[in-house]
C-alpha cells in the first residue's frame, strides 16, 4: 500500500516538492495530499506583480497543471490546516476533516509582517503577498479613481504610499504606478533596499525612481495612519518629526514573518526570530515532520525569503522520502529587483564585511549608474557586488562568486560594449540559475547531450530562467555559445550579403545617411556580391521607412519584390490583384459604382476581402496602369495590399449609428488609416478600431487595436491572426485622441526601427528586451529619450505621403515596366486561361486547360 | 540570332519578358551590361513570371529568384540553386532553359533554339 504524505501549504515550494516527487517516485510509493489555504492552485508568487499587466491569474500558474490530475496527488484548496496531532499522526483542516499521514511536510511560507502602527487596520491599507492581496489592491485603486474628485475635466489622481523601501516595497510602488496611481515610498532607514545594497547604490536607486515619477522619502518613520474624515477610509500618514502625507491607498511592505504557528502549537522548536527549526536534511525534531521553504529555519540560521533556497529544500526532502541522504547546500542570497526599467542587483557580500576585502566602485551619476565589486585583499577573488542602473554584468558575474577573476577586476565594471570588458567563460560548476539551481554545465549539456537547439528548448529542458527570469541573458549567452560550438547556425545575419540584423542595418543606414543600395552594400555588405531576394527587399523597406521618395525611383526599383515593383499582388497564374484603399471600410455608393464599373470593363473577378475592402483579381501586368488610371481619376488610391506596410484599419460602425457605440470608431479608423497609409515596415501592419467593448471590429486581433471607452480609447498592441493567432495586450487606457495618436505613432515607429525582417509586432514585443513593459516605457514615458525623434520621423512620413499609383501614372519612365513583353508591350500572355464560375472568371485548372478556355 | 530590343530598353538588375517567336523568354541586364536569357516559365508554379524576380548573386554567381515561390536560379546556367522545398510542376524540368545572348551595337540579340 502507498504511504501517505501530507503537505501543508500550497505555495511555490509545495508545488515544486510534489512535482519533484512525482517525477522521481517511479514506483508510486507515495500518495500525496496537499492542504492549501489559498483558493487558487499553486501560483508563481515571484511573478505576482505581473498580475497587474496580465490581469489573468491563470498566467501565474506554476508548472504543468496536469500535476494536479495525477491519481497519486490530491490538492485540497481553501483547506487551511488548523491543528497537528503528532501522536495520532493526523492533521485537521478548517472544515474539521482529519487527514492521516505517514510523513508530514510543512510548507506554510510567510505572511506579511505588519508593524504595530495605529491605523494599520483601516480600509485602504494593504499588504502584498497573495493573489487576493493584489486583486484587492487593484480593485481599491480602481474604485478610488472612479470616485476621485474632479473639476473642469481635471481629475485628482489616486495617491498611493508604500511603507517599506525594500525589494517588495519597490515592486509594490511600481504596481501602484502601473495602476495609474501616484506612489511615494517611505523608507525608515537611510537608503532604499538597505538589506541588499550600500548607501551609494541606494542614492543612485532613489534618483532613478524619482526620474520615473516614484517619490522617495528616506528616514521617514510612520507613526500613525489616519482615516479620512469624509470616507472613514485611509486618508493620510503621520511621519515622525511632524511630517504628513496624504494617501488614498497604503501598502505595507515592511518584511515577512514565517508562518510557524502550527508548528509552535504542536511543540516543535522554532527559531529566535521565528521559523521551524530543521536539520540539514530539512527534518524537524519529530522524525516524521519536515519543513521547507520560507517557513523553514535550517540549522537555526534564520529563514530566507527567496524561492531558490526553498526549491533546494524541496529537492532534499524528496530525496530523503525516497531513501536518499541529500543535505541542504545553503542559500544563494543574490537578488535582483523586478521593477521594469530599474536595474538593481546584489550578490555575495555587498557590504564588504569580509575582513580585508576591498571595494571597487564605478559611478556615473549623470547616467544614473552605480556599480561596485567586492574582492579579496589580493583583488583576485570575487566576493560580492552591487549594481544599480545597469545590471548587465550581474548575470555573468554572479556565478563567478568565490572564483578567481581573469585580469583586472576594475575592467569588469566598465560599461558593456566599451570594448574593454573581458568576456567570461564560466566553469561548468558555476550556478547560473539560482531559482532552479541550474549550472553552466547543465545548460551546455542541454545543447550537446539533449539536442536542444534554441533558448526555448534549453529552458524547457533545464528549467533555467523559468522563475524570476533574471538569469535569462546569461542562459541565452551560454546557449548561443554552445550552439555555435556545435556548429548550429545562430547568426542573426540577414543573408550572405550582410552580417548584421535588420535592426542594426536600419540604424547603420540612418546614422550613415545612405540612400542607395549600392552605397549600403559597399559600406556594410560582406563581399563583392550584389544582394539577393532577402536583403534587397529589406533594404528597400528600410529606405522607404526613412523616406527616400517613390519606391520605384532609380536604383530602388531594382530592390522591390514583384508585388512592390508593379504595386499589385501577384496571383498564381502570374496576373495581379488590385486593391484600392477604402479607409476604415467606409465607402460611398459612387465609389462602389466606380469599382464595379472598372471590374466589369476589365473582366476582373471581385471579392470583399477579410480586411473590409474590395479586391479585383486577374489583371494582367500591362492592364495595371489602365485600371489604375480609371481608379485614380475617380479619387481612389493605392491600398498597399502588396507592401510590407499599413494594410487596413478595420472598424465597426461605432457611435454614429450603433446604439451601443461610445466613440466614433469609423472616424478614428479613417484618421488612423490616412495617417499611416504607405508606412513601410518590417512586416505588414494592421489596425482595428471598435466603438465599444463589444469589439465588433476584432481590434484585439490586430497589431494595434483601439477600443472606445466612455472616457476615450484603450489601445492594445501585438495582436495578429494568421498562422499563430495572438490577442493584443492592453498597452494604455482612456487616452484622448491626441495621446492615442502619439502613442500609436511612437509604437509603430519604434517597431519600424528595431524589429527584425518579416517580424510582426507580436513577435517583436515578445523578443524585445524587457517585453511589453519596456516598450511601454519607451512609448509612454520616453525612457530612451527618443520620443521626439520618433514623433519627428512619423511627422515626416505623414507629411511626405503621396499616392504611389498616381506617381507611376505621371511618370513614363516608371510606366515602362508594365509592358508584357519588351518587344510586344501590349500582347497579353498567350498562356492565360480562364473558366467561368458563379458568374465570374477564375484561372483554369490543369485539366480544364486541356480544353483551352481563353479570354 | 534574333534582335529582341535595345540594351537601353532593359533596366540594370531587373528582368523583362520577351518573345522569341512564340517562345516566352526572360531577359536580365547585369551591372556589367551583359545580358542573360532564361525561360520565362517558372517551373515551380507554371506561370510565365521569371522576368519579374529579384536579381542578385549567390556565392558570386548572378541569380534570379522566382517571384512566385522564391526558388533561386543561376542566371548563367539556368540551374536551380535552391528549390526551397518545392518540386517542379508535372512535366517541367527543375532548371531553366537558357539562350546565348549577344549585345551588338546596343541591340540585344538572342540565338533561337534553347541551349541547355
Ligand atoms: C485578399 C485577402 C484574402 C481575402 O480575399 O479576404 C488576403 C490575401 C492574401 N494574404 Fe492575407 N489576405 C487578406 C486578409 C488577411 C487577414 C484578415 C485581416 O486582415 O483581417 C489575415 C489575418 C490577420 C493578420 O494578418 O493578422 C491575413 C493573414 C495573412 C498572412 C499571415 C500573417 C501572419 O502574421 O501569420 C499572410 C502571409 C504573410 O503575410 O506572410 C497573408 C498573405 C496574403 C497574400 C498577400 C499572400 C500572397 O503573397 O499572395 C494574399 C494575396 C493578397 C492579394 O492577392 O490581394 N495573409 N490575411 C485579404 C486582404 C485584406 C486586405 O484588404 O488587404
Ligand atoms: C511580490 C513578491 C515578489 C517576490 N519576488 C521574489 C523574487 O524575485 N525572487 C525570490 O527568490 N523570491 C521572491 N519572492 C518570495 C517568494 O515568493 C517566496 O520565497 C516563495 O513563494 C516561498 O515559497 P513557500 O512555498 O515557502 O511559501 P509560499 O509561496 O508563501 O506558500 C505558502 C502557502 O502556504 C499557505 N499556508 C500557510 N499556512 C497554512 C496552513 N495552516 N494550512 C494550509 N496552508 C497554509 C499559504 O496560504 C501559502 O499559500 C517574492 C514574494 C512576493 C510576495
Ligand atoms: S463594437 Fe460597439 S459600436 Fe461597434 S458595432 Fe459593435 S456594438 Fe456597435
Ligand atoms: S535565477 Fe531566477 S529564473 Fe534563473
Amino acid at each position: 500500500m502507498a504511504r501517505r504524505l501530507v503537505v501543508v501549504g500550497g505555495g511555490m515550494v509545495a508545488q515544486r516538492l510534489v512535482e519533484a516527487l512525482r517525477a522521481r517516485d517511479e514506483t508510486g510509493i507515495w500518495e500525496v495530499t496537499v492542504l492549501a489555504e489559498e483558493a487558487s492552485k499553486p501560483y508563481d508568487r515571484v511573478a505576482l506583480t505581473s498580475y497587474f499587466s496580465a490581469r489573468d491569474a491563470e498566467e501565474l500558474t506554476l508548472g504543468d497543471p496536469a500535476l494536479w490530475d495525477d491519481e497519486l496527488v490530491t490538492l485540497r484548496r481553501d483547506a487551511a490546516v488548523v491543528e497537528i496531532d503528532r501522536a495520532a499522526r493526523t492533521v485537521t483542516d478548517r472544515l474539521g476533516r482529519v487527514h492521516g499521514y505517514d510523513e508530514l511536510v510543512l510548507a506554510t511560507g510567510s505572511s506579511a509582517a505588519v508593524p504595530p502602527i495605529p491605523g494599520a487596520d483601516l480600509s485602504g491599507v494593504f499588504v502584498y503577498r497573495t493573489l487576493d492581496d493584489v486583486a484587492a489592491l487593484r480593485g481599491w485603486v480602481e474604485e478610488k479613481r472612479a470616485s476621485a474628485p474632479s473639476a473642469n475635466g481635471w481629475q485628482r489622481p489616486v495617491r498611493g504610499a508604500v511603507i517599506g523601501g525594500g525589494l517588495l516595497g519597490l515592486e509594490a510602488a511600481g504596481a501602484l504606478k502601473a495602476l495609474g496611481a501616484q506612489a511615494t515610498v517611505l523608507q525608515a532607514t537611510t537608503h532604499l533596499m538597505n538589506a541588499q545594497i550600500d548607501l551609494g547604490g541606494g542614492e543612485a536607486l532613489k534618483r532613478i525612481l524619482q526620474g520615473m515619477g516614484i517619490a522617495v522619502r528616506c528616514e521617514a518613520l510612520t507613526s500613525r495612519i489616519r482615516a479620512s474624515r469624509r470616507t472613514g477610509h485611509v486618508g493620510s500618514i503621520d511621519l515622525g518629526e511632524g511630517g504628513r502625507l496624504d494617501a488614498d491607498v497604503v501598502v505595507i511592505a515592511t518584511g515577512v514573518r514565517p508562518r510557524d504557528e502550527l508548528a509552535r502549537a504542536a511543540g516543535l522548536p522554532v527559531g529566535e526570530r521565528g521559523g521551524i527549526v530543521v536539520d540539514a536534511g530539512c527534518r524537524t525534531t519529530d522524525p516524521r515532520i519536515w519543513a521547507v521553504g520560507e517557513v523553514a529555519n535550517v540549522g537555526g540560521n534564520g529563514c530566507v525569503g527567496l524561492v531558490a533556497p526553498g526549491y533546494a529544500m524541496a529537492e532534499v526532502v524528496v530525496d530523503r522520502l525516497l531513501g536518499g541522504e541529500a543535505t541542504y547546500p545553503g542559500a544563494d542570497t543574490a537578488t535582483k529587483l523586478k521593477l521594469q526599467g530599474v536595474d538593481v542587483a546584489s550578490f555575495g557580500d555587498p557590504f564588504a564585511s569580509t575582513p580585508g576585502s576591498m571595494e571597487l566602485v564605478y559611478a556615473d551619476p549623470v547616467a544614473g549608474v552605480y556599480k561596485k565589486l567586492v574582492v579579496s585583499d589580493d583583488t583576485r577573488t570575487l566576493l560580492g557586488g552591487v549594481f544599480v542602473g545597469d545590471a548587465a554584468q550581474y548575470a555573468s558575474l554572479r556565478p563567478m562568486l568565490g572564483a578567481e577573476l581573469p585580469g583586472d577586476p576594475g575592467q569588469l565594471l566598465l560599461p558593456e560594449g566599451s570594448g574593454a570588458a573581458p568576456s567570461l567563460e564560466l566553469p561548468d560548476s558555476a550556478s547560473v540559475c539560482s531559482c532552479n539551481n541550474v549550472s553552466a554545465g547543465e545548460i551546455r549539456d542541454a545543447v550537446t547531450e539533449h539536442g536542444c537547439t534554441d533558448l526555448a528548448g534549453v529552458k524547457a529542458c533545464t528549467r533555467a530562467g523559468t522563475t524570476c527570469g533574471s538569469c535569462l541573458p546569461l542562459v541565452k549567452k551560454i546557449t548561443t555559445t554552445e550552439l555555435e560550438r556545435a556548429g548550429v547556425e545562430v547568426s542573426n545575419a540577414l543573408c550572405e550579403h550582410f552580417e548584421v540584423s535588420r535592426a542594426q542595418l536600419f540604424d547603420a543606414v540612418r546614422v550613415a545617411d545612405l540612400h542607395t543600395f549600392s552605397e549600403i552594400i559597399a559600406r556594410f555588405g560582406t563581399g563583392p556580391g550584389r544582394g539577393c531576394d532577402i536583403c534587397k527587399p529589406t533594404v528597400a523597406s528600410i529606405l522607404a521607412s526613412l523616406g527616400n521618395g517613390h519606391i520605384l525611383d532609380g536604383e530602388q526599383a531594382t530592390l522591390q519584390d514583384t508585388n512592390d515593383h508593379v504595386l499589385a499582388n501577384m496571383q498564381k497564374d502570374g496576373t495581379y490583384s488590385v486593391v484600392p484603399r477604402i479607409p476604415g471600410g467606409e465607402i460611398t455608393p459612387d465609389q462602389l459604382l466606380v469599382i464595379g464599373q472598372v471590374a466589369k470593363d476589365f473582366g476582373l473577378y471581385t471579392k470583399i476581402t477579410g480586411g473590409q475592402r474590395i479586391d479585383m483579381f486577374g489583371a494582367r501586368i500591362e492592364q495595371l496602369p489602365l485600371i489604375w488610371q480609371r481608379l485614380v481619376e475617380h479619387g481612389m488610391e493605392s491600398g498597399h495590399a502588396y507592401g510590407k506596410s499599413l494594410r487596413t484599419v478595420k472598424s465597426c460602425v461605432g457611435s454614429t449609428w450603433c446604439r451601443y457605440g461610445v466613440q466614433d470608431s469609423v472616424g478614428m479608423a479613417v484618421e488612423l488609416e490616412l495617417r499611416y497609409r504607405g508606412l513601410r515596415s518590417p512586416h505588414k501592419i494592421k489596425l482595428g478600431v471598435s466603438g465599444c467593448a463589444r469589439e465588433c471590429a476584432e481590434a484585439r486581433s490586430k497589431d494595434v487595436g483601439v477600443i472606445a471607452t466612455e472616457k476615450g480609447w484603450n489601445v492594445y498592441v501585438g495582436g495578429n491572426g494568421g498562422f499563430n493567432p495572438r490577442h493584443a495586450t492592453l498597452f494604455a487606457e482612456d487616452l484622448d485622441d491626441a495621446t492615442l495618436i502619439r502613442t500609436i505613432d511612437r509604437f509603430l515607429m519604434y517597431y519600424v526601427r528595431t524589429a527584425d525582417r518579416l517580424q510582426r509586432t507580436a513577435a517583436w514585443v515578445e523578443d524585445h528586451e524587457g517585453g511589453i513593459e519596456a516598450i511601454r516605457e519607451v512609448v509612454m514615458e520616453d525612457s530612451l529619450g527618443i520620443g521626439f525623434d520618433l514623433d519627428a520621423a512619423m511627422a515626416a512620413h505623414v507629411g511626405s505621403y503621396a499616392d504611389e499609383w498616381r506617381a507611376v501614372l505621371e511618370d513614363p519612365e516608371k510606366l515602362r515596366r508594365f509592358g508584357s513583353f519588351v518587344n510586344a508591350p501590349d500582347t497579353p500572355d498567350p498562356d492565360l486561361a480562364y473558366v467561368s464560375e458563379r458568374g465570374q472568371l477564375r484561372p483554369a485548372s490543369e485539366a480544364e486547360r486541356a480544353g483551352q478556355v481563353r479570354v | 540570332m534574333t534582335a529582341i530590343c535595345r540594351l537601353a530598353d532593359l533596366a540594370v538588375e531587373r528582368g523583362a519578358a520577351g518573345l522569341l517567336g512564340e517562345t516566352q523568354i526572360a531577359l536580365f541586364r547585369l551591372p556589367d551590361d551583359t545580358v542573360r536569357a532564361v525561360q520565362q516559365r517558372d517551373p515551380y508554379s507554371g506561370a510565365n513570371v521569371m522576368s519579374r524576380g529579384i536579381v542578385g548573386t549567390r556565392g558570386g554567381v548572378p541569380t534570379v529568384a522566382s517571384p512566385m515561390y522564391k526558388q533561386v536560379f543561376d542566371l548563367t546556367t539556368g540551374r536551380c540553386l535552391d528549390a526551397v522545398g518545392y518540386s517542379p510542376r508535372p512535366g517541367l524540368a527543375p532548371d531553366l532553359a537558357t539562350w546565348p545572348v549577344e549585345v551588338i551595337d546596343g541591340v540585344v540579340h538572342v540565338r533561337s533554339g534553347p541551349v541547355s
